[in-house]
């Protein structure tokens, strides 16, 4: 329930400037960005995620410290399967498209 | 063992639980509190215990939402789930709950439109994709959880849809404290606070723990080392007779949290001047509801609930587990007529409740941390 998933913030939408496109261990997925309005993350970044919003920034080392604490927890599974699941129809959207500023 | 070799600095680990044997007054016996459901779970992993001492112990808190929901609340959002054209959207974690009726994935298989989301504002997407229908999000959570509902709101409000509401259970962590401080029988020394809901909180929240009750407070991370660093901080403070906040878990959480978060939801949410925890009762101003700016949103105001209150067995014990007096297993039911298979009770709901962790963990041998294995991982 209380997951915190690290992500690497790969592009920007340039049409909705809360939306990013985030990696998680290879899985790509749009989150939202609306609850770092006052410090935006900008691509190259990591956060944690949760429910689908960034809640924070955070180092890469950090990052890779949670995603060994989940690995320890027995959590990467449901982790990975919160993250695929963000966007409901799996709209996996194209990094290359125009549309993500990376 | 496969994950000693990837502990962060195990030599690190050995050194901090030496470091709590070291403190640890032979004369006194400390009972630290963790707050949060996750810490709960690392604990119980990592088998923590081992490395304690006997006269520190851990005491198992409120922190997971899913338990702590009372039934009535899941019987009155599914009531809602059987009118035509209704989309019941709810995170994976509630799917097996329990209502007096059958869980959400029960009412699914009886052909109600009931759907897993892993994000609120997927709910909204829904809401989106499906205009002729509507879609009722159940949302659960502590202050992690809340911010990302009222987001949502704040959109869907934006956007002017009408198809769209939320049921709103979202809760608030340091009530419940008080309550569990309050008590008459409190036994507590000190509280290991919550590290993701104080991304969003701070750790301002806390400071009345310290100041009025005279307990200190270390909000801490989730590793075996943050959380063993943590319980050494909280030794010092008691060994010198201190109380105060401290802040293990920096290079996640700002001492003053995260403002865009606390503005989003007191933009959309105000407190319930009470509300009712599974295992602990009525609590004042423990929960959040929507304000009336967002009534249209609001599946409470919007449609008719039926307010179902369920009481749990009288014999259940949850209440004396949660504020320490009791260990899970003392309960009179633990693991004969309440089990995770049939939970009776509030902790034994998700894997996160301190009876279920401790029912599971009873059963199957944690990952041990020797000092012995640590040593080795460090060569
Ligand atoms: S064993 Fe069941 S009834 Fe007893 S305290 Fe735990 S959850 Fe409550």
């Amino acid at each position: 329930m209380c997951l915190a998933i690290p992500g690497k913030i790969i592009a920007l939408d340039s049409l909705n400037a809360s939306q990013a496109l985030v990696d998680v261990v290879g899985v790509r997925r749009k989150v939202d960005l609306g609850l770092l309005q006052d410090a935006p993350p900008v691509p190259g970044d990591w956060v944690l995620i949760h429910v689908g919003f960034a809640m924070s920034k955070i180092s890469e080392a950090d990052a890779a410290d949670q995603m060994r604490t989940l690995n320890m927890l027995g959590e990467v599974d449901a982790a990975m399967e919160e993250v695929r699941g963000y966007g409901l129809d799996y709209d996996i959207p194209d990094p290359s498209s125009r549309r993500w500023k990376q | 063992m496969k994950f000693v070799d990837e502990f962060r600095a195990p030599e690190l680990i050995s050194k901090a639980g030496e470091e709590i044997r070291r403190l640890a007054d032979p004369n006194r016996h400390y009972r630290i509190m963790e707050v949060c459901g996750g810490h709960t779970h690392a604990i119980y992993r990592f088998g923590l215990k081992d490395l304690l001492p006997d006269n520190v112990e851990l005491i198992h808190g409120p922190g997971c939402p899913v338990c702590v929901l009372p039934m009535g609340r899941i019987d009155d959002g599914l009531s809602l789930a059987a009118e035509p054209n209704f989309i019941f959207a709810a995170f994976g974690d509630m799917m097996r709950v329990p209502g007096t009726h059958g869980s959400p994935l029960e009412y699914k298989a009886r052909g109600m439109d009931v759907r897993i989301v892993y994000s609120p504002a997927d709910a909204l997407k829904l809401a989106r994709n499906n205009p002729e229908k509507h879609v009722m999000f159940f949302a659960i959570g502590f202050e992690t959880t809340a911010p990302s509902t009222a987001l949502t709101l704040i959109r869907a409000k934006a956007e002017s849809l009408k198809n769209f509401s939320v049921f709103c259970n979202h809760i608030v962590i340091t009530p419940a404290l008080r309550a569990i401080i309050d008590a008459p029988d409190m036994v507590l020394d000190g509280f290991v606070g919550p590290g993701h809901v104080s991304t969003v909180i701070g750790c301002q929240p806390y400071l009345w723990i310290a100041e009025e009750a005279g307990k200190p407070v270390v909000v801490s991370g989730f590793e075996p080392l943050d959380i063993l660093q943590s319980m050494v901080m909280l030794l010092r403070q008691l060994n010198a007779g201190e109380a105060k906040v401290e802040n293990q878990y920096k290079r996640v959480v700002a001492w003053e949290g995260n403002r865009a978060a606390l503005r989003a939801m007191e933009e959309v949410f105000e407190l319930r001047s009470e509300f009712e925890w599974r295992g602990l009762g009525f609590i004042p101003q423990s929960a959040y509801k929507l304000r009336a700016s967002y009534a249209q949103w609001d599946a409470e105001q919007r449609f008719t609930v039926p307010g179902v209150r369920v009481t749990d067995p009288k014999a259940a014990q949850c209440g004396e587990v949660l504020r320490g007096v009791l260990k899970p297993a003392q309960c009179r039911l633990f693991g004969r007529e309440c089990t995770p298979e049939q939970p009776v009770g509030a902790l034994m709901v998700s894997s996160e409740g301190s009876c279920a962790a401790h029912y599971n963990y009873g059963h199957l041998k944690p990952v041990t941390i020797s000092s012995a294995a640590y040593r080795a991982a460090a060569h």
